[in-house]
């Protein structure tokens, strides 16, 4: 591990912060609350926020402490809402959307796309839009073909927004409070997984740059970029990885847009080998940009060819008897590592792979993943 | 009439006929094709605009959407950056990014202008609900086509306006074609105004060629808006002149009865405001040739000023996509 992991968001000068444990969930609701407080002009909008259930929690108890003015619910009406924030964003509000499925945002993409990602550009900069738009990606207990999908790749491929997909609660909390801070609207996607996880954040509001990787492994002999939960896979792959004498680097990505390209651009540069583990689909996908990436620019650093792990390109059948065939996990990254770096499989590494393959079913999140981190 | 009101309507009558001229001085030139973007003319329209827009005060503000030269203008936009936005100079009101499709003043209370058929509803909206939020009494006015009705968008903003009781007035410019087609293929025989009825507006349909008619119908409703009364709605009938893109007249197509053109034409919302304010003694010939050669000087003017503009400058196409 880097020796102050947090040295981007607290300089080295400042006092350590007092850190406490937190699940995803109780980090996203503090960074909503404490975005809520410092500036009258948040406000969270979205399809079950002040529910008895507020969106698994992470909105409960901020429309009784903010009011049902800047913390409400909304009609079903997914594109004409956003349009109505983009309109109260230029206005001087912040608006919080919240999708509870990322799948739903897809009603919304005219108003996202040429709206919400152009209105700064097509008017030369006289107006901006500080949007943040809250995706949840589903997965498990048969979430299906629409309740399931993990879209990040169809929103950076749009100049003009910005997406993010946190996996600690540190980041969650601190990449949330800066997309709210950010004058450019931001698609703040969280794999369903990550809510449950567990691991110390700093108290306080505080803000973790966009479009910075965070190093969560260091390793000396191939550099795994992972997004979102997969780096909960690639970090599980990875101890395996070291007891078969494979080093692995992991670095969580935390933003698709921007992209630090230059993060692991030197990770490669260090470990000559690059695996890219994603939670969508392959086909014109993250990892297929990141690996052309550093395929281009750092093409003398590869010892081998890249690999990446992904989503098939398929739907996600419904069916827990395909969970596992579907979810790419840890074993597949540290078979996929393993290739990469030239390793032939034989007996010793087949049985350690073989360790890997959860108890859990796949269609629920594997209870060791919890955390701390 | 007191002084003041006869400079007002004097004044409504002389935005009218400068909506029309601009866009005859952009039709004369447009064939030089060094206006380089798609463009929707609004002649035949200009009492929609002139008409609701003067129900507004300069802090009330105004989205539009592809047809949007006359609204810019009627609530005050700059008309040379207008111009020069055309010409795809650096001065242009969008800086050279948006053209035509894309207007901006936002000194002047013009939020914007964009090319999706029903892209501004809900942003108009938001625009509305912010001014609720913070208790600031601007009311904002929202101009669309009857195409627009029939995207869900438009429903769900209503819907949406109706919840929140916002103050926006919905102004909608039925020219009764989307393109070539006619709103009999496109909607089934009901009022518009009506399913706006329904959504809970406050909704009337009136002449949208009668500046007097929709002066003041569109002050009741901004005076309702502003009053905390929800949203209103104003479906304004209207004839779009000439094609639907572009700077000439293309009814040799067909696609309109001949009998309607002539009908509309007779109903020219400029012409038939300078009879009436000839009958009532406000306007005469020189009166109207004085208005006329102001309104070309200042036209001459700003088409010398956008031509003299710079082009932008290559190094800053990547400016503005973000901000910091």
């Amino acid at each position: 591990m880097a020796s102050n992991p947090l040295a981007d968001i607290f300089p080295p000068s400042a006092p350590p912060p007092a850190m406490r444990k937190q699940t995803g969930i109780e980090a996203l609701n503090d960074a909503l609350g404490l975005c809520l407080q410092r500036d009258p002009t948040t406000l969270l909008i979205g399809e079950g926020v002040p529910d008895p259930k507020g969106i698994f929690g992470t909105t409960a108890g901020l429309r009784q402490r903010f009011g049902p003015q800047r913390v409400l619910d909304m009609p079903l009406a997914e594109n004409a809402l956003t349009g109505i924030c983009i309109g109260a964003a230029i206005s001087g509000l912040r608006p919080i959307m919240v999708h509870q499925r990322i799948d739903f945002a897809l009603l919304a993409m005219d108003q996202l796309i040429n709206n919400a990602a152009k209105w700064r550009y097509m008017f030369g900069g006289q107006a901006q839009v500080p949007l943040v738009v809250r995706c949840i990606v589903g997965r498990g207990w048969g979430q299906g073909p629409q309740h399931a999908q993990s879209l990040q790749s169809l929103f950076a491929h749009i100049p003009g927004l910005k997406v993010v997909m946190p996996v600690f609660p540190d980041d969650a909390k601190g990449l949330l409070c800066a997309a709210v801070a950010d004058d450019d609207p931001v698609i703040f996607i969280e794999h369903r997984w990550i809510h449950p996880l567990r691991g110390k954040v700093p108290t306080g509001y505080f803000e973790t740059p966009l479009g910075k990787a965070r190093r969560r492994r260091e390793g000396s002999d191939i550099t795994i970029a992972t997004f979102s939960y997969m780096t909960i896979e690639a970090l599980s792959a990875a101890r395996t990885l070291a007891r078969l004498g494979i080093e692995a680097e992991v670095i969580d990505m935390r933003s698709v847009s921007p992209l630090d390209v230059p993060a692991v651009l030197r990770s490669v540069a260090k470990t000559g080998h690059l695996l890219v583990a994603d939670t969508g689909h392959h086909s014109f996908g993250v990892t297929a940009e990141l690996i052309a990436r550093i395929t281009c620019q750092g093409f003398d650093h590869l010892r081998a060819a890249p690999a990446s792990v992904a989503l098939p390109d398929l739907p996600c059948p419904t069916s827990h008897a395909w969970a596992g065939h579907y979810y790419p996990a840890a074993a597949s990254i540290a078979e996929q590592a393993l290739r990469v770096c030239g390793v032939r499989i034989g007996e010793a590494q087949r049985h350690e792979l073989n360790t890997l393959q959860s108890d859990t079913p796949a269609d629920i999140p594997n209870p060791d993943y919890c955390g701390p981190f | 009439m007191y002084l003041q009101e006869r400079r007002s309507t004097l004044d409504l009558f002389r935005q009218m006929l400068r909506i029309r001229r601009v866009e005859e001085a952009l039709a004369a030139r447009y064939a030089e094709q060094e206006m380089r973007c798609p463009m929707h003319l609004c002649i035949g329209q200009e009492a929609t605009a002139v008409g609701a827009i003067s129900a507004l005060g300069q802090d009330d503000r105004i989205f539009s959407g592809h047809r949007a030269h006359g609204h810019y203008l009627a609530k005050g936009g700059d008309l040379t950056a207008m111009i020069a936005e055309l010409y795809g100079r650096a001065s242009g009101c969008s800086k050279g990014r948006g053209g035509s499709m894309h207007l901006i003043d936002t000194e002047a209370g013009f939020m914007g202008s964009t090319a999706i058929v029903g892209g501004t509803v809900p942003v108009a909206v938001g625009a509305a609900w912010a001014s609720q939020l913070r208790d600031e009494g601007r009311v904002v006015c929202l101009f669309f086509g009857d195409g627009c009705f029939e995207q869900g968008v438009m429903h769900e903003s209503m819907n949406f306006a109706a919840l929140h009781r916002l103050p926006i007035l919905f102004v909608c410019e039925n020219n009764h074609y989307a393109v070539y087609t006619p709103l009999e293929e496109r909607q089934p025989a009901r009022p518009i105004h009506a399913i706006a009825s329904a959504h809970g507006l406050q909704a009337q349909e009136l002449d949208g060629n009668r500046l007097p008619t929709v002066r003041t119908a569109a002050d009741e409703a901004v005076h309702r808006a502003r009053a905390g009364d929800g949203p209103q709605f104003l479906e304004l009938h209207t004839w779009r002149w000439r094609e639907h893109c572009g700077p000439d007249v293309d009814d040799h197509l067909g696609y309109r009865a001949p009998e309607a053109q002539a009908d509309w034409l007779a109903r020219c919302p400029i012409e038939n405001e300078a009879a009436r304010l000839h009958a009532l003694g406000l306007l005469d010939d020189i009166g109207r040739q004085h208005i006329e050669n102001a309104i070309q000087h200042e036209i001459d003017a700003a088409f010398d000023a956008a031509l003299r503009a710079p082009l932008p400058r290559v190094e800053d196409m990547y400016g503005h996509l973000h901000g910091q």
